[in-house]
């Protein structure tokens, strides 16, 4: 049984008076046990509201969250206010993007690492430093007890976000949710940060929800993936599945995007044309169908189904998936007819419809 | 800290400096000048010319300004023209009294505006937050002496909980040591008389806490609305601790940097412009006395007073700086 199971999790934004605006439409997904699971997506596809919601720190006012998510035989969206801030920082942590302000600027280290041991561990005083100063070292940070007495200014970039790491694993919690960690770090300091939560997660069997619009950190640590857009995860696989097929025509141009250094020079990059404004709602069919090389009317007929149109476990959510046959001979593969896309021969004869 | 402390304390050294030339110069440009003051419109050449000699306003300038400087270096405030008492003297009879105003006033505005600046930002756009940014509108707008005259009818006429005016109940025995009416009470045992002061002190305190409770609920407000938003907050939450330790280590302790230096500047503000409070209710301060002083152009009081002001000014805000490096380590000084 997996350790955490969201179920079709939906975040509407939207006070009085406002427009409700839906940053998270339905999305899905599993964590087991000492699993590395990545939610990837641009900017606005919803994955950080995701981590908040699971976490119960959107506010109380103006945001209605659906679905459910089950975590040890509880629903952590349904579970009362006193319930998951016991479970916060205990059995649940999480690690935010920006270690200098995610860390209390008038607030010794210490004290920040040594208030969540008192709060869930009961340790005081001197007892409480020791494990403060052991949990310094435990993450990497040389001459801990010094390093106890400083602010978050006198600490560099990534022993800021270290000593963060610290306090989100001060109770070997069962699921540590990480949002972009190493954004705000320099390219030697993300790996090593992302070295560490390897070993972490190696060793103490934490669960690792790794939140991340960097396809490189997807590669370098994740086990499953799930990639998202516009709310919704549209495919979700084993890592080494997904970047040898991507199979959903997104994820299928997110990996081609990246810029290769094995590329011939002047070779100009292959971007996913449009802007993530350019949507339709999931209600009406597949969002991202504006920005769509594969697209059809078919796309237009209600949420698309997740499928397995390659192999088992490997989820995909489109009618007109990228499939090997017609990847290799390009977008336009209208007249395509094999095995794999038989179930979409409708949808096929209305390709050529503009959009 | 102490070299902060001590680097501060030179400070007043040129400040005071420069204010003494501006406040020679202004007396020697002013128009009138105490002997027609003294002597009133119908005085003549002769009588102008002898209070002059006796005031050593007929010297040159360089040698008044000279005298003048050096009577400020030994402390000499001089003589009142208004009483013909050492101005020391009418200061430490009156400035205590004011002291006392003021503090009263700012604790009432902490202890009020802080928390109920807090629950405002806390419950934006409840009940309690409108109430809290519309009576603050209120409490600046409002000019002090009708509060005062309200505060007055209302509690001290009506409804006689509290005295109208003064210091003491007429009659009442009260030993002076320091000046300062309450403290004196402890000090000497006489409880009464503690008592008594505090009752005559709470009108004049709560119309004088008016304005800066208003700045105080405002400041502190706007303060924890940027603070509730601001990513430590959300990993103070994130590590589920109790809502006390957020709200008092992660929220208002970030919060009162801003507060703390409003408090300063109005508690200075409160020390030179409790004039008109103090005139309602006939309180035998600083203000009070500044006022007559102005009317009667008792120069050395004057003067005495806006260095006195100065003085209190460079030292709350050394207090400001120091209750600052305190709480933020970022502007400690090494």
């Amino acid at each position: 049984m997996p350790l955490l199971t969201v179920d079709e999790l939906t975040v509407t934004f939207g006070g009085r008076g406002r427009t409700p605006s839906t940053a998270v439409d339905g999305v899905s997904f599993t964590v087991d046990q000492g699993q590395v699971v990545g939610l990837v997506g641009e900017s606005g596809c919803g994955k950080s509201v995701t981590s908040l919601a699971l976490m119960g720190l959107l506010p109380s006012k103006g945001v209605a969250i659906g679905g459910r998510a089950d975590f040890e035989g509880e629903d952590l969206l349904a579970l009362s206010p006193k319930r998951i801030r016991d479970m916060r920082g205990s059995q649940l942590a999480m690690i935010f993007q920006d270690p200098l302000s995610s860390l209390n600027p008038v607030v010794p280290i210490g004290v920040q690492v040594t208030e969540i041991l008192q709060r869930h561990r009961g340790m005081k005083g001197e007892a409480a430093r020791k494990e403060a100063a052991h949990l310094l070292d435990r993450v990497g940070i040389p001459d801990p007890t010094r390093r106890l007495k400083e602010y978050p200014h006198q600490l560099s970039g990534g022993m800021r976000q270290r000593a963060l790491i610290a306090m989100a694993v001060a109770c070997a919690p069962r699921l540590l949710i990480a949002d972009e960690p190493t954004t705000a770090l320099d390219v030697t300091i993300q790996a090593q940060i992302l070295e560490l939560l390897k070993e972490l997660v190696d060793e103490e069997g934490t669960a690792l929800l790794m939140i991340t619009h960097d396809l490189g950190v997807v590669a370098g640590l994740c086990d499953q993936v799930n990639v998202l857009y516009a709310g919704r995860a549209v495919e979700s696989a084993d890592r080494r599945e997904l970047f040898a097929h991507p199979t959903h025509p997104y994820a299928h141009g997110l990996l081609g995007s990246i810029p290769r250094l094995d590329a011939p020079r002047g070779e100009p990059l292959s971007p996913i044309r449009g802007s993530i404004n350019d949507k339709i709602a999931w209600a009406d069919g597949c969002a991202f169908a504006p920005r769509c090389d594969h697209y059809t009317m078919g796309c237009l007929t209600g949420t698309p189904e997740l499928t397995a149109p390659r192999t088992e476990g490997h989820l995909v959510r489109c009618v007109n998936p990228v499939l090997p046959q017609n990847s290799a001979e390009d977008s336009d593969g209208a007249e395509d007819s094999d095995g794999a896309e038989d179930s979409d021969g409708a949808e096929d004869a209305e390709k050529e419809v503009p959009a | 800290m102490l070299r902060l402390v001590v680097r501060r304390l030179l400070q007043l050294i040129p400040t005071l400096l420069g204010l003494s030339v501006l406040l020679f110069l202004w007396l020697n440009r002013l128009p009138g000048g105490p002997a027609s003051a003294i002597l009133g419109e119908r005085a003549t050449e002769a009588e102008v010319a002898r209070i002059n000699r006796a005031l050593g306003l007929d010297q040159p300038v360089y040698v008044q300004y000279g005298r003048f400087l050096k009577r400020i270096f030994e402390l000499d405030l001089g003589t009142s023209v208004q009483t013909g008492q050492p101005v020391w003297d009418e200061f430490a009879v009156r400035f205590p009294a004011t002291v006392e105003l003021s503090l009263m006033a700012m604790a009432i505005a902490i202890a009020v505006g802080i928390p109920l600046g807090y629950l405002a930002a806390k419950r934006r756009g409840g009940w309690l937050d409108v109430a809290a940014v519309s009576g603050s509108l209120v409490g600046i707008c409002i000019p002090v002496f009708f509060l005062a005259l309200i505060l007055k009818g209302i509690f001290a006429v009506n409804l006689g909980i509290f005295p109208s005016y003064g210091r003491f109940t007429t009659g009442i025995d009260a030993t002076s040591v320091t000046g300062f009416a309450v403290l004196d009470g402890i000090l000497t045992g006489e409880f009464d008389a503690s008592w008594d002061a505090i009752m005559h002190l709470v009108l004049p305190a709560v119309t004088l806490a008016s304005i800066p409770l208003a700045v105080i609920v405002r400041m502190t407000r706007a303060s924890v609305l940027e603070v509730l938003g601001e990513d430590y907050v959300r990993t103070a939450e994130s590590k589920g601790l109790q809502k006390r330790v957020v709200r008092a280590r992660h929220v208002l302790r970030n919060a009162m940097l801003p507060v703390i230096t409003a408090v300063g500047l109005l508690t200075g503000s409160l020390l030179s412009g409790a004039v008109l409070t103090e005139s309602v209710f006939s309180f035998n301060g600083i203000g009070n006395f500044i006022r007559t002083a102005i009317d009667a152009r008792d120069y050395p009081v004057l003067v005495g007073f806006i260095m006195f002001i100065a003085m209190v000014y460079v030292l709350i805000n050394l207090l400001v700086d120091l209750a600052y490096s305190l709480i933020d380590p970022r502007v400690r000084v090494h």
